[in-house]
């Protein structure tokens, strides 16, 4: 668990980005100076159909307090159909994650274009504070990977 | 029906049809029975059994063996059918060399809730009009015959055939079961509820992995967990984490493609009810991509390897259900 | 013999669990059993035994062994060991209790095995004698007597008290710590009560089997035989019969890398599973029906060809009740018997 200067606790965001639009709409977002949380950790993946559950969940083992996936819009991704396989497989898993308990504003998928610099800042803020009002992760955590 | 099983059954080996036939063998006592394979009359007579206690799905044996020589003789009842029809579709059991005489199904009674109720010193079971007449060491007892049932066929949906060479008995219909009931209740729960019932019911978990091994759906050479290069294997439930892993990957890895047959519900030796994760993704499946029954067809393609391009968004889920 | 009235049971439980750890066998809303660490108002379960055996407290699905830190080359290694505190378990059955000899006899001949040992001294063993019998029970077959079990300290019921004898010093520190609350007993009715579970026992389905056929004389004889096809042919490998039993003890040791140092741990493993037991050169048991072989040959034959005539099974039944395709070690002790 992280703390800042005001020890506050701060999130451990990861995100999954693919390379062809969130992670082009991140770069985005940076040369136009537009500000998001530092918590953020970027993955790059080819295409947001390669993000596997057991990504998602080993995230969550390492530390992560919330996981959110980017990708292109439907209809637009870079391999023609990836992300329509995303939707489906993170709808299942997050509900799925739901059922056991988990808090549902710890996941979340979001569609940013390489063109939305700015909506990909305004996700990650957002979703940061969504975060941060939870709480660290204590439901998917692992004890052996927490720092003492 | 045993008889009756039995006869088709050297008449078969005698036409030279099938080198062999797997099913049921007596155990030791009234309700051990254990899938066998049988290649001669004789071994047919001195052991075959069907009966209340025949619950277990032979259709993964017949991973193996429908690639050995010579065709095999199997009996399947209408669940286990369904479960032969999605490994065809995956293309993991050669069709042909299977011979399928469809039976009628349960439902059939599980031993361990009848030991649930105190009952010990088994020696006999039978049912006398609803209810089931136990003759033990201690006396005789009595249960309702209901109550006696595999949790599996508590809600069966289905006593149809999918697939079969030929019938003996009659072919049924598909069901309107009440399986998605107990999964409904723990949606209506609040999410702390729900996190503690999982948490109760995993933490008993011994990653024995009875669930994975007896699945018809889990057919890979080699598992996920068992190889050391995926990152995840690991041979014990170490912690919570641990637990709600293996049950949330195993259940995802067989999502759309899980018959809803209940072995892994049966086979736990903890008596966790497994059944209960897998019918969530059916349910999920059914209400968010149309109904869809694995194993009904060969040809359809599993809602995970699907789409369309108005599928709904993954914030679904926080419109759905209780917080 | 001392006793304790069976509804004073409470005020036991709540002496003994006063200076140490206490662990009973506690029911489960689903009828089974399993040992919970005692808190106020916990009752003893009336099934006859646990799901899962009491090796468990002496050899731990996972036991952390040590830690290691890593800085630049430097490598530290942590000992995580505790000082272990004292407990006691109560209400282990024969087969259970017998179970602990057979483990000693791996864990603590040399090299000893410290971490076994040490929760060996701090644990005191009260064991429970059966009254009801299971189908499924057959401990009488490798000698083992359900009306008077072993373990540092025994107690009987007799339906209306519960009669402790010790059996060592350290049963005997276990009675006098409790002394207070028992009184001296008269045990006819408890006599009858054995009597009584001695006939049953004599009656049991399985009481006939014998253990002549084997032990170590007639290894090649067992190895070659025909009959392992047949027995192997549905085993799922799942390895359910080595998680239940109480004197299987293979284990793995694996590193966990935690993102700040590796915890080595070790773990039950199972001779069912398929990578069971790959070395250097690979695994020199590929198929089921060798591995299969390997377990029910290492409890009837090797085990007690190395341990002087010692059995590797206790006859507690949990096989049988728990295989998902009910095989177990009766069935394969009737099909190679030799008449």
């Amino acid at each position: 668990m992280q703390v800042n200067e005001n020890k506050e606790f701060e999130p451990l965001i990861v995100a999954f980005c693919c390379n062809w639009c969130s992670y082009a709409g991140a770069d985005l977002s940076g040369t136009n100076r537009l500000n998001y949380p530092t918590n953020v950790k970027i993955i790059r993946v080819p295409c947001s159909c390669r993000v596997n559950p057991m990504f998602i969940l080993r995230a969550f083992q390492r530390g992560a307090d919330g996981v959110i996936l980017c990708g292109c819009h439907p209809g637009d991704c870079h391999y023609t159909s990836g992300n329509y396989f995303t939707r489906r497989r993170m709808t299942l898993l997050f509900s799925m994650l739901d059922f056991l308990g988990i808090e549902r504003d710890r996941t979340r998928v979001e569609w940013v274009s390489a063109a939305e610099g700015a909506k990909f800042a305004a996700t990650m803020n957002e979703f940061t504070e969504a975060v941060k009002k939870l709480g660290p992760n204590r439901r998917l955590e692992d004890l052996r990977c927490r720092k003492q | 029906m045993q008889e009756a099983m039995i006869n088709r059954a050297k008449q078969l080996l005698a036409d030279g049809t099938v080198n062999r036939v797997i099913g049921w063998k007596r155990g030791e006592f009234v309700y051990d029975v254990t899938p066998a394979i049988f290649e001669t009359a004789e071994e047919l007579d001195a052991e075959f059994v069907y009966d209340d206690f025949t619950a277990a799905n032979v259709s993964k044996y017949l991973v193996k063996e429908s690639r050995k020589e010579g065709k095999i003789l199997a009996f399947l009842k209408p669940c286990d059918t369904y479960s032969f029809n999605q490994l065809t579709k995956e293309h993991r059991v050669v069709r042909d060399n299977v011979y399928i005489i469809g039976i009628p199904g349960g439902p059939k009674l599980d031993a361990e809730k009848i030991k649930a109720k105190g009952i010990t010193g088994i020696l006999g079971a039978k049912n006398d009009n609803g209810t089931l007449v136990i003759d033990t060491l201690y006396g005789e007892e009595k249960m309702p015959y209901y109550e006696a049932l595999s949790t599996k066929c508590e809600s069966c949906k289905s006593k149809k055939h999918v697939v079969y060479d030929e019938l003996i008995g009659e072919d049924g219909d598909v069901l309107e079961s009440n399986r998605f009931d107990m999964v409904e209740k723990l949606e209506n729960m609040s999410a702390q509820e729900r996190y503690d019932f999982w948490r109760e019911q995993l933490s008993k978990c011994i990653r024995c992995n009875a669930c994975r091994n007896v699945c018809p759906a889990c057919t890979c050479e080699k598992c996920v967990f068992d190889n050391p290069d995926s990152g995840v294997e690991n041979k014990a439930p170490a912690d919570s984490f641990e637990e709600n892993m293996f049950h949330i990957i195993r259940a995802f890895h067989v999502a759309g493609r899980c018959t809803d047959c209940g072995e892994c519900s049966r086979v736990c030796p903890q008596n966790i009810p497994l059944h209960l994760l897998n019918r969530k993704f059916i349910k999920d499946i059914n209400s968010l991509y149309g109904n869809y029954q694995a194993g009904e067809d060969t040809t359809s393609r599993a809602p995970l390897n699907d789409y369309k391009t108005d599928d709904c968004e993954a914030s679904i889920v926080h419109e759905r259900g209780v917080e | 013999m001392l006793k304790i009235s069976l509804d004073k049971l409470d005020e036991l439980f709540e002496a003994i669990s006063a200076s140490q750890t206490l662990y009973i066998p506690a029911d489960r809303e689903d009828g089974s059993a399993e040992y919970r660490k005692y808190e106020s108002g916990m009752k003893l379960s009336s099934a006859l035994n646990t799901v899962r055996s009491a090796k468990d407290f002496f050899f731990p699905q996972t036991e952390n062994l040590v830690d290691f830190k890593m800085e630049g080359k430097n490598i530290e290694v942590i000992d995580i060991r505790k000082e272990s505190e004292d407990f006691v378990i109560f209400g282990v059955r024969a087969c259970d209790a017998r179970s602990f000899t057979i483990l000693d006899k791996v864990f603590l001949a040399e090299p000893v095995d410290s971490y076994y040992k040490t929760r060996r001294e701090h644990g005191t063993v009260v064991t429970m004698a059966c009254t009801r019998p299971s189908e499924t029970c057959f401990c009488g077959v490798f000698g083992i007597d359900a009306t008077a079990p072993e373990g540092d300290a025994a107690c009987w019921s007799d339906g209306e008290s519960i009669f402790f004898e010790a059996h060592n010093d350290k049963g005997q520190k276990f009675i006098d710590s409790i002394s207070s609350l028992l009184e001296e007993g008269d045990t006819a009715k408890l006599e009858e009560t054995r009597e009584k579970t001695r006939a049953i026992l004599k009656k049991l389905p399985l009481a006939g089997l014998s253990t002549e056929s084997f032990g170590g004389d007639r290894m090649m004889e067992h190895f070659n035989s025909e009959k392992w096809g047949e027995l192997s042919e549905s085993c799922l490998g799942c390895g359910t019969c080595t998680f239940v039993c109480p004197t299987c003890q293979c284990y793995d040791i694996k590193d966990f890398n935690t993102g700040h140092g590796i915890k080595r741990f070790r773990c039950w493993d199972s001779c069912m599973y398929s990578d069971f037991t790959k070395m250097a050169h690979g695994n020199p048991r590929l198929t089921q029906l060798e591995r299969f072989r390997q377990r029910f040959m290492h409890k009837l034959v090797y085990f007690p060809a190395n341990n002087n005539g010692e059995f590797g099974c206790v006859g507690c039944g949990r096989c049988l009740s728990k295989c998902p395709i009910s095989m177990n070690i009766v069935k394969v002790m009737k099909a190679l018997e030799v008449k």
